[in-house]
């Protein structure tokens, strides 16, 4: 045991962003830290040996080490990641400088820890936890083993904040309850053991910063170190709205609108998509697109007045009748 | 000055499950913990939890038998017979409060075999089953709107006139000391990995509360059993669940060879972690290991099979070794894992001290004995978390109310001060390195009287080079640089009792496995060793010895 022998010792350079509330001479800065470390090493080992060996100062958070814990979420060349998984040579093959921050969309408490407390707090409005009102007379609920494994996919999120890190709603509209708390959600809403699926759509739905909020960026799938997909589970819960009735959002028309253009002419309608979307006679909201009318004409981006069949329409209803076959 | 009913110390599973039945029962618990729960080491937890259905034709006579005989006839029949009938309800509990185990075809809990049992009793969640229960007792924990103390560091425990009466703890968010007082504490802080390099245990795992315990005078026991679990990553020492021999998965050496055979040929790779992983040792010792390690192979399970029911395993195998289990064979070797002593407790968690319980794997109830067989650590936590619980909220009936007293405050901002104060000096890494290599190489899968007084002898030059190390960060705000040096004092009273504990032992039992005295001798030790913290004594410790409690089952010869 012990140290390998063979072990090759490789170069890395760190720049560091770092913060210190106690400092009141500079709001944050960059620090750069050169160190030789075995060949093998993650992100977290550098970061360790520096703070162990060079700069007592830097805080960071860690403890598993084996990407279970969900300690270490940083944003690594811009993009938020556990460190503890990810190796030296993954993001600097050939020995680049390596940019360490804090993860996004969370205030930072100090250097590389950030504040949860808002991540933790939206967790806590989808109400994560078995709601039942039918408990068994003895033993366990029964459920088909197949119905739980699908619940795994959304139960391997160890609440590292990741996805809201790079979340691009979230930089616009922190209201938005974000993809790790949906995520939850979904977990519940498909358990076949609760009891609240139609109360808790109805929530999701109705809240603002909901399900409808997502634009489908895909970074929460992107950046999530355990495989949770987030983003995946919003489109779920969307549809499994619709399909209890529940369809008079703004996002369920917009949907709807969408879906309706498409099938039925081959192209989206633009000009009319945006009225369906807030109905008709919301004028308040539709005033607000009058500006946007004016500039996409000035500019020549209007759609069309008329809109118009693309030629082979008749295929894409084809497959649309299909599908709703 | 902060008060409740009940303090926990600790936010894993053993000071939820206590912190759940503190508060359905309408009292003022809070639990304080130096890092947020979900980042607790229960996480790590990959196999599963045990438990005797009776229902499905499993007895609890039988778990608590293989429980005795895991733990080389040293665990407390009394406590391993609490532990067993009331594993089932704990399981099922924990089912109704949300866990996704997996499932047979009949809709029912399944079960996988796990190592030293005759019988497939172990339920599980893939491969995270420790991380799934954390987080359902967390969701748990927030629908009944628990107290938490998020990253507050306790560095030291209220004793007045005898009896526990609370906490300081040190906020690391802004580096503020504070009194929390209570009327009972629950200590639920974790193991001591970090006194060993390496060691399958989380950065946090420090033994903190068996260092507070032990300080205000209740005895830690057995602390020479010490767990190295066969099937730990090469290179890096992350851990590989027991979940994969249980699955099917062979252990081979370098002819190829499932050596297991030679061993213990009837319960061959899922004989009992201490045989497994000595057993591994023998081979790679006598040269039939490849670079130091034995080889895990997955293989025949298929790709399919290992990534449903051992997905996290395969993650792991992939992102920190780049080997694909379903296509190559994962190089593995015995590491430091879990430590069975612990705090000593009466079976309601009760330590020597009133108002001042133990439960999880900072205590020693004991259960585990010479050697724990896994899968039952996480049955340990629920069951004696809660039944601490239930004791401590009969014990709040009879006893009086708090001092206003803030005395231990103001001595520990002194001490904390003083710690600040250093001159530059030594590094703390660089100590706690020199320490816990020693402890591995000293306590390590074998050890032997020679083995044994060199890690004392290291560790005295330890305590010695204690003083001099420094504290260079002085800020407020996250100073994980103090946090570091008052956890590195309580590794070392740690350190100290576990080389304690293995000097005092003159056999081999379980884990403590003596190459200078092979044989385990039921006429002088069937005991448990208690280390005492004593200013009186030398070296400041005073060593005890107590009979084991039989209740029905005689020790035999132990064969797997």
């Amino acid at each position: 045991m012990g140290t390998n022998k063979e072990s090759i010792l490789m170069n890395v350079n760190l720049k560091v962003k770092r913060f210190d509330p106690g400092d009141s001479d500079r709001e944050n800065w960059w620090q750069e830290y050169n160190i030789d470390i075995h060949e093998d090493s993650t992100v977290l080992d550098a970061l360790i040996y520096v703070r162990e060996y060079e700069d007592t100062s830097l805080a960071l958070r860690c403890a598993c080490r084996a990407s279970i814990c969900g300690s270490c979420g940083m944003k690594i060349n811009g993009s938020a990641k556990l460190v503890c998984k990810t190796r030296i040579v993954a993001v600097a093959p050939n020995g680049e400088q390596i940019i360490v921050e804090p993860m996004g969309n969370h205030p930072v408490v100090k250097d590389l820890v950030v504040s949860l407390d808002t991540f933790f707090n939206q967790i806590k409005r989808v109400k994560p936890y078995l709601q039942t009102d039918h408990v068994p007379e003895s033993g366990e609920y029964i459920a088909s083993n197949e119905s739980m494994e699908n619940l795994l996919t959304a139960m391997n999120c160890i609440m590292c904040g990741c996805c809201v890190s790079d979340c691009t709603v979230l930089e616009v509209d922190d209201n938005f309850i974000g993809p790790a708390a949906l995520a939850k959600a979904w977990r519940f809403i498909d358990d076949p053991r609760d009891s609240k699926k139609e109360d808790r759509l109805k929530d999701l739905n109705d809240e603002d910063g909901g399900v409808w909020d997502c634009t489908r960026c895909m970074q929460c799938v992107e950046v999530c170190p355990k495989g949770v997909a987030p983003m995946d589970k919003i489109m779920e819960l969307r549809d499994q709205a619709i399909e209890i009735g529940l369809n008079n959002t703004n996002g369920a028309r917009h949907a709807e609108a969408f879906y309706e253009s498409v099938g039925h002419s081959g192209s989206l309608d633009e000009l009319r998509l945006p009225i369906k979307t807030f109905g008709i006679f919301n004028i308040k909201e539709l005033i607000k697109l009058i500006p946007i009318g004016i500039k996409s004409q000035l500019v020549g981006k209007r759609p069309p007045i008329f809109h118009k069949n693309i030629p082979g329409v008749e295929n894409i209803r084809k497959i649309f009748e299909r599908y709703r076959k | 000055m902060f008060e409740h009913d009940i303090l926990i110390i600790g936010a894993g599973l053993a000071g939820l499950r206590a912190a759940v039945e503190g508060v359905r029962n309408g009292l003022d618990v809070a639990v304080v913990s130096k890092v947020h729960p979900v980042r607790s080491h229960s996480n790590a937890a990959q196999g599963g939890i045990n438990a005797p259905l009776t229902d499905r034709g499993d007895d609890w006579e039988d778990h608590a038998y293989d429980t005795i005989k895991g733990s080389d006839f040293l665990a407390d029949q009394d406590a391993v017979e609490i532990m067993s009938t009331e594993a089932g309800r704990a399981v099922i509990e924990l089912e109704r409060m949300g866990v996704i185990f997996t499932r047979g075809e009949d809709g029912k809990l399944g079960t996988r075999a796990f190592g030293g049992q005759k019988v497939a009793r172990t339920f599980f969640v893939g491969a995270i089953t420790g991380s799934a229960l954390l987080h359902v007792l967390y969701e748990q924990s927030l629908k009944l709107g628990l107290n938490v103390y998020e990253e507050w560091f306790v560095t030291k425990l209220i004793i007045e006139d005898g009896v526990c009466r609370g906490v300081i703890a040190y906020d690391i968010k802004n580096g503020e000391l504070h009194t929390i007082k209570a009327k009972a504490v629950i200590m639920a802080s974790g193991g001591n990995g970090r006194v060993f390099e390496p060691s399958t245990q989380s950065l946090i795992c420090t033994g903190d509360g068996m260092s507070l315990a032990y300080k205000a005078g209740v005895p830690l026991m057995d602390m020479e059993m010490i767990q190295y679990h066969p099937t730990t990553l090469a290179r890096t020492g992350i851990l590989l669940s027991e979940a994969a021999r249980g699955e099917g998965a062979y252990l081979l050496n370098s002819n190829g060879e499932r050596f297991m055979e030679k061993y213990a040929p009837d319960y061959m790779e899922l004989a009992s972690r201490d045989v497994v992983s000595r057993s591994e040792q023998t081979e790679i010792d006598e040269g039939r290991g490849i670079n130091g390690n034995v080889l895990l192979d997955l293989r025949h399970l298929g790709r399919d099979y290992i990534e449903k029911r051992l997905g996290y395993l395969q993650e792991v195998s992939l992102e920190f070794l780049g080997i694909d289990m379903a296509e190559k064979p994962v190089p593995v070797r015995p590491g430091m894992h879990y430590i069975m002593g612990g705090i000593k407790t009466d079976v309601n968690g009760l330590t020597e001290i009133p108002g001042l319980y133990a439960a999880g794997e900072c205590a020693n109830v004991s259960v585990h004995g010479a050697n724990r067989l896994g899968a039952n650590s996480l049955l340990d936590t629920v069951v004696f978390g809660r039944r601490s619980a239930e004791h401590a909220i009969e014990y709040l009936k009879s006893v009086g109310p708090n001092s206003k007293s803030e005395n231990d405050l103001k001595l520990e901002k002194e001490r904390i001060q003083s710690v600040l104060d250093r001159p530059k000096g030594e590094n703390i890494a660089k100590v706690r390195e020199d320490m816990a290599k020693n402890m591995t190489k000293g306590i390590g899968v074998w050890r032997d009287q020679k083995s044994i007084e060199g890690a004392l002898e290291n560790l005295t030059n330890i305590k010695n080079r204690l003083p001099n190390i420094s504290v260079e960060n002085k800020g407020k705000f996250f100073n994980t640089n103090l946090i570091f040096a008052l956890e590195l004092e309580f590794m070392v009273d740690n350190a100290e009792a576990i080389i304690h504990g293995a000097i005092t032992r003159k056999e081999s039992r379980g884990a403590h496995f003596r190459t200078d005295m092979p044989e385990r001798d039921d006429k002088n030790w069937l005991k448990h060793t208690l280390i005492y913290y004593d200013v009186n004594n030398e070296n400041n410790v005073r060593v005890e010895t107590i009979p084991v409690t039989i209740t029905k089952w005689e020790p035999i010869k132990r064969v797997y």
